[in-house]
């Protein structure tokens, strides 16, 4: 299915990407995503400008253990809002995990990229092709390939709803 | 087949026998939040369920950032008792003298215990496995979406059985123990798992030391963190349980666990982790003599009666080189520090004591760092920019170490001033 088809440019992080460095603690009292979206990463070194010049449908790449740490879920409202279409990573810290699916943002958990991003075989700019459904990625400037896995059945419901809340009301209007 | 405390628990609350990778859906015992529950009321006024299903079981203890410092704080204070009155919330813990920390205060009165099933909306609920609870942080709305349904479903998690033996040596405690821990296997070392303390050196650990040791779960990726619920934990619920539904919860001898690891605790040495990652473990000697900036003994990991007593031994009768914040887990622990003389053996020795609360754990106030500068920290994380700027240095650290560096103005070794 070509929706499921997308294009955009890498943005390469390391492994254990901590909730301050995805979204600092200091914007915590915000409430507004779109506000939120431009503290994207600020603390992250190198990558300052991310909100700024990032464009929607670009990818987040990180090796394992992104968004350990705290609870907040601005470090998942952030990316959402700036279109970062889906996180790609080796692993997921817990709670970033199910806040992701919760607020129904694709996640995919992509076995030995922690390894790929430090032998720099997928680096900051490369243009990335991912099928969000099959989880296959392929790098088209250097033409390696990844694979993904995608989300599992129970968590797939609350995601087409378009996260938890959402599948609650659905559930409600149901009964 | 045996089976371990998570699948237990989990299995109880569920109804049904249930093994690792199970996915269930259970009814929490109590949901807590903090200052955060302002933005999850929002959260749950959109579902459309006009009221919590069920208040006694919803607990708000404001705690990271009072009394309101800045005026978006003091709105959300605002939204939250407006929301407490509206809804009928019972267990409420304003900015009065019987608040504090909010993962003290669930111990503190009765609301963790032994095979409870806790959410939180705070990464470190996973505190009450001192107390033998399954407790765990969630997100904002699914801690939205638990005030109105009253469920939240778990894949019910592996287990890591972590045995320690021995004894400390002078100078050494429990937080060197999970520090060392987590610097061996890593950030991710127990990704989703529940991770289980065994071994007689658990038993002779007090509550206090149990706490650090859960507190600090989530920071090696664990779902939750568990002691034994022995006669220690029934002596101190006793007469203060919030609840009759507990039950003392323990694994089998023969549960299957995803991994096992065993500590002498006689083979630990004074350490750190620098920064910016919790698992950047390094011994006394490595770091001993780095100039700091500020000591700040206080946190959910490390403010309790216990904590205070043992670095007011070394500070006592001495002056801090350095700023030392002083911010005691709960108003019951500053009064009882106040009882005991430890208040003034700080005051004594130039530190500062604030209010209990987070402080300037996750950088919201009182004690923010400046850039180029260290600290040295009782509390739980040491990311960058964790205390307010990027461009400064954490350094975690026992209660014992922090009041021996606060006295140098440079890292030092607590074996040495003890």
């Amino acid at each position: 299915m070509e929706q499921n088809v997308l294009r955009g440019k890498a943005w390469v992080f390391t492994d254990d990407v901590d909730t301050d460095l995805i979204y600092h603690n200091k914007y915590l009292a915000e409430t507004d995503p779109k506000k939120m979206a431009q503290y994207s990463f600020e603390y992250y070194p190198g990558k300052e400008k991310f909100a700024k010049e990032a464009k929607p449908g670009d990818f987040v790449v990180a090796g394992r253990n992104f968004g350990t740490g705290s609870s907040r879920e601005h470090a998942v409202y952030c990316l959402k809002e700036l279109g970062i279409p889906v996180v790609l990573a080796e692993s997921f810290a817990r709670i970033y995990y199910r806040n992701a699916i919760n607020n129904g943002y694709p996640v995919l958990f992509v076995k030995g990229l922690s390894d790929a991003i430090k032998e720099g075989k997928v680096k900051d700019g490369d243009e990335l092709e991912v099928n969000i459904a099959t989880g296959e990625i392929k790098d088209l400037t250097n033409g390696n390939t990844f694979h993904g896995d995608a989300v599992t059945d129970l968590e797939k419901d609350i995601m087409a709803s378009g996260g938890l809340i959402e599948y609650l009301k659905a559930q409600a209007a149901k009964k | 087949m045996g089976m371990t405390f998570a699948e237990k628990v989990l299995g109880k609350a569920a109804g049904y026998a249930v093994k690792a990778g199970d996915v269930v859906t259970v009814e929490p015992h109590f949901c807590m939040s903090h200052d955060n529950a302002a933005p999850i009321a929002k959260t749950f006024k959109k579902i459309g369920v006009p009221k919590v299903w069920k208040p006694d079981h919803l607990v708000f203890i404001l705690d990271h950032a009072i009394p309101a410092p800045t005026d978006e704080h003091a709105v959300n204070h605002k939204e939250i008792r407006e929301f407490v009155e509206e809804q009928g919330i019972p267990h409420f813990f304003d900015v009065t003298s019987k608040g504090g920390v909010c993962h003290q205060k669930m111990c503190e009165e009765g609301f963790a215990l032994p095979g409870l099933i806790i959410i939180g909306s705070d990464s470190h609920t996973c505190t009450y496995g001192a107390y033998g609870a399954f407790s765990t942080g969630i997100g904002r709305s699914e801690m939205a979406a638990a005030w109105a349904t009253g469920k939240i479903w778990f894949r019910v998690p592996e287990s890591l059985k972590i045995t320690v033996k021995g004894k400390f040596n002078k100078g050494v405690s429990a937080k060197d123990l999970i520090l060392k821990i987590i610097g061996d296997i890593k950030a991710d070392g127990a990704d989703y798992m529940s991770v289980e303390f065994h071994g007689p050196a658990i038993s002779e650990m007090s509550l206090a030391e149990r706490m650090t040791l859960c507190n600090m779960g989530i920071e090696m990726g664990a779902k939750n963190a568990v002691c034994p619920p022995d006669e220690k934990v029934l002596e101190a619920i006793r007469g203060i349980e919030k609840t009759n539904e507990w039950e003392a919860i323990w694994a089998d001898e023969d549960a299957v666990y995803a991994k096992e690891l065993t500590y002498d605790l006689g083979e630990l040495v004074p350490c750190v982790a620098k920064p910016h990652t919790v698992d950047n473990y390094a011994s006394i000697d490595e770091v001993k003599g780095t100039k700091i900036h500020q000591a700040f003994l206080g946190s959910c990991t490390n403010a309790r009666i216990e904590d205070l007593r043992l670095a007011a031994e070394i500070l006592k009768g001495k002056e801090v080189a350095v700023r030392t914040i002083v911010i005691p887990a709960s108003w019951r622990v500053y009064r009882q520090a106040l009882d005991e003389g430890l208040l003034e053996t700080f005051l004594d020795a130039g530190c500062v004591i604030t209010n209990p609360g987070c402080g300037p754990c996750m950088g919201n106030h009182e004690g923010i760092l400046a850039p180029g500068e260290a600290c040295i920290s009782t509390a739980n994380r040491n990311f960058k920019g964790r205390m307010g700027n990027k461009d400064s240095f954490i350094y975690l650290a026992s209660p014992m170490t922090v009041a021996a560096s606060a006295l140098k103005g440079e890292i030092a070794d607590p074996r040495e001033v003890l």
